[in-house]
């Protein structure tokens, strides 16, 4: 057998370069296929979760993740690129929005937030979805890190009223909200961006329940 | 291959050359996740899966790969492999996915993967190429729950925190009390380095005094000599 010369050998590893490419996508588009409609199922029974926690299922009776409004870029909820608006309605009337809102300026960067706020303006509930802060430390917002199982610190947004929204800052910027010592960055954001999304909430009510479902606003 | 040769492989993945004291590969994983212990061998279980799977699909094609594209084709098989693993395990095994989930996708990043396949699986038959992935799967995987625990006990003062992800209703072990005031640097990366550091240097002590105490007792002449591991 003769030495192969450089055009043959790449041509031949080329080739099998080639057709292992096209073997190993063909068998990830497969699994993509195959696994798709499961997997779309198993986000939205977690994300039925996520937002049972932040607003009692009995308090609305439609069906939730098919009435939501889409948002464009809204500075006011931090979202750069856009997000929903689910809206909770209670035979037909408007019983509370749930809102995706981030804030920007936690300790290790963007902290996702779904902040439920019913009708009358009051706060019915936040939950921490995706969170970088210091483990051990900043990560008390999100209450399975919370070591205070029976009240757990972002409960203290639960059912908090609109009255007293302007006192919805941390103790160290004069509010209500307690903090803990030496962790007060991650507290912070989410505090202010709970307060932004139900300010923003309470001005827009009235638009976003209006919006036709599926809507981009 | 008979069994003394399995065991040989074995005992090279769990000690003589474990991936995360000896060759020191994988570091990024490592110090990322190795904050307590449940995360710790979240991905220690995540990576013996891929290590195995890895090793022997490519010791099974190995015959087929040309030697000149032997890396693109190996990290083309390693990202299929782990994306159909990650899709396979959030449609079918969604509890298990929430857990381990995010630690999937970090095991494309982990040199260890496609060091063993390079180094083990090109070379030898898919049985001893996916025992040689499980034991350095172990290997790694014990030294993330000993680094781990170490960082979780000094940092939070806590054991087996978040186990009720794996467990529904098991809770973790407090052992310093509700008041702990955690020890911040054993949590953040340095704490990581000086815990692995540690752990090396144990390895280390007890090969010396292995060696040691051969030399003050030489061994029949017919023993063969335990060379050192070197470092990769």
């Amino acid at each position: 057998m003769s030495e192969p010369t450089a055009l043959g050998l790449s041509a031949r590893t080329g080739g099998v370069m080639v057709a292992f490419t096209i073997v190993f996508t063909a068998l990830m588009a497969f699994t993509y296929g195959a696994t798709k409609d499961q997997i779309d199922a198993s986000a939205a029974e977690e994300k039925m979760k996520l937002i049972s926690e932040v607003l009692p299922p009995a308090s609305y009776d439609n069906l939730l993740l098919d009435d939501y409004a889409a948002l464009g870029p809204t500075r006011e909820l931090g979202l750069d690129n856009g997000g929903r608006v689910y809206r909770a309605r209670q035979a037909g009337q408007p019983a509370a929005l749930i809102l995706e809102t981030t804030a920007p300026d936690g300790y290790s960067g963007r902290i996702d937030l779904i902040v439920a706020v019913r009708a009358d303006g009051s706060v019915s509930g936040v939950r921490a979805v995706t969170q970088r802060e210091t483990p051990g430390l900043g990560d008390y917002i999100d209450p399975k890190k919370d070591k205070d199982k029976k009240a757990p610190w972002i409960t203290q947004f639960t059912g908090l009223e609109a009255a007293r929204l302007p006192q919805c800052k941390v103790k160290k910027d004069g509010g209500d909200i307690a903090y803990h010592t030496g962790a007060t960055i991650s507290a912070r954001a989410v505090t202010n961006a709970v307060a932004r999304a139900a300010r923003y909430a309470a001005d827009n009510q009235n638009r976003l329940f209006a919006a036709p479902s599926g809507s981009t606003l | 291959m008979d069994t003394q040769a399995y065991r040989e492989i074995a005992w090279n993945g769990i000690w003589k050359q474990n991936c995360g004291i000896v060759q020191i590969l994988g570091l990024c994983p490592i110090l990322a996740i190795s904050t307590n212990i449940v995360n710790a061998v979240s991905l220690g279980l995540a990576t013996i899966l891929v290590m195995a799977m890895a090793n022997l699909v490519i010791a099974a094609l190995r015959n087929f790969i040309p030697y000149e594209i032997r890396i693109p084709v190996f990290i083309l098989i390693i990202a299929a492999l782990v994306t159909v693993v990650d899709l396979a395990f959030n449609a079918y095994l969604h509890e298990l996915y929430l857990v381990l989930g995010i630690f999937i996708p970090l095991i494309v990043t982990n040199c260890i993967v496609l060091a063993r396949v390079e180094a083990f699986a090109a070379k030898n038959e898919p049985g001893g190429s996916t025992v040689d992935g499980i034991a350095m799967g172990i290997g790694l995987t014990l030294v993330l729950a000993v680094l781990g625990a170490m960082r979780e006990v000094v940092g939070s003062g806590t054991l087996l925190s978040g186990i009720d992800m794996l467990i529904p209703g098991a809770q973790p072990i407090v052992l310093f009390g509700a008041d702990y005031p955690g020890f911040l640097i054993a949590i953040l990366p340095p704490g990581a380095f000086i815990a692995l550091g540690c752990l090396i240097a144990g390895r280390n002590w007890i090969e010396a005094r292995k060696q040691a105490r051969a030399r003050a007792n030489p061994p029949a002449p017919s023993a063969p000599a335990d060379a050192p591991a070197e470092p990769a």
